[in-house]
């Protein structure tokens, strides 16, 4: 019974029955993350940006929870920290789960204060 | 909120019922402590392939989300704790339930730990295969809220040609074609969602899911 429920389960989980549909914009949100661990250093910061900056521009359902987390990481790495405060602030908005880590982000920002060369 | 909470103690009276179930799991300490919001550390790796971690890390994101629960963002969280002097999973392992609280605010902590990641050589065909352990744990006070395995394994050699040699020699090509991360990381897809979703012994459905508090 467990073997059949497990082949049913594999099939379902290949596409080949129907799978419930997703409440997140994924994108390539979950290959972006491989990526960045399999090949680190092929797609730049600023690249990565782009393309996360581009799937919330076609995101046809809510971010994924984390999403505006990683995306504000990234802006601060990147030195744009206005952008990274708003994008911490949206998670926030998203999920109140994140509160504290958000709050936590957002004030080691305020702390580290101006750096040399800040855009944005 | 009192709604859920008579969904959780319907669901608790119903699993009860199913005692006689040997495969079903006893969700009483998760019922008692259901998690909103689940910390995925990078896993431990048991396996012999060192992209396991990672690879196994980019997959697990997915399903626990939309499962319906918020999930910390793996990659930010693991950059965190490298820049806090805790390079590897084994040592992030070791950090105290109560500083991931104190830092994060999680409900609970995902600890995983891959078995195995990757192709396996057989004679004449060659395997992909992820497998992995995982337990749930409530940053309040350390119980153990939920645990599980899965593991999923898909043939990669072709069929046999009855030439024993041509069909070794296939194998081994396949074999190092499979050692790249690509084969692996996207059975690891299947192998989490299948972690959390395992009839009777998955996860139950956390708060953002429609069907919150039951079992897959």
């Amino acid at each position: 019974m467990k073997g059949a429920a497990a082949a049913v389960a594999a099939l379902m989980l290949t596409g080949c029955a129907s799978s419930p549909p997703a409440m997140y914009a994924w994108g390539s949100y979950e290959l972006m993350l491989y990526a960045t661990y399999a090949a680190p250093g092929s797609v730049g910061i600023d690249e990565q940006i782009d393309l996360f900056e581009n799937e919330l521009s076609q995101a046809a359902h809510p971010m994924p929870p984390g999403w505006y987390a990683h995306l504000g990481y990234l802006y601060e790495q990147a030195g744009r920290l206005e952008l990274a405060r708003d994008a911490f602030l949206a998670e926030k908005a998203d999920y109140p789960e994140s509160t504290v880590l958000m709050d936590r982000f957002l004030q080691a920002m305020a702390d580290a204060g101006p750096r040399i060369g800040d855009e944005d | 909120m009192n709604g859920r909470h008579g969904a959780v103690a319907a669901l608790a009276l119903l699993l009860a019922g199913c005692a006689s179930n040997p495969t079903a799991y006893d969700y009483a300490a998760f019922l008692a402590n259901p998690p909103r919001s689940i910390l995925v550390l990078p896993p431990l790796n048991e396996s012999p392939a060192v992209e396991a971690t990672y690879g196994y890390l980019s997959s697990v994101t997915r399903p626990l989300a939309e499962h319906g629960y918020y999930v910390f963002p793996v990659q930010v969280i693991d950059a965190m704790l490298k820049d806090n002097g805790l390079p590897t999973a084994g040592e992030m392992h070791d950090v105290p339930l109560r500083s991931l609280r104190e830092v994060t605010g999680a409900d609970a902590v995902l600890y995983v730990t891959v078995e195995q990641y990757g192709s396996s050589y057989r004679v004449v065909s060659s395997h992909t295969t992820v497998s992995v352990r995982a337990r749930l744990v409530a940053t309040e006070d350390g119980t153990l809220l939920w645990e599980g395995r899965a593991s999923e394994s898909r043939r990669t050699g072709t069929g046999l040609s009855g030439d024993l040699l041509g069909d070794m020699l296939v194998a081994a090509f396949m074999q190092a074609l499979n050692t790249t991360s690509d084969e692996a990381s996207r059975l690891a897809r299947v192998t989490s969602q299948q972690l959390v979703s395992r009839k009777s012994a998955g996860l139950p459905y956390g708060p953002y899911h429609h069907a919150a508090g039951t079992v897959p």
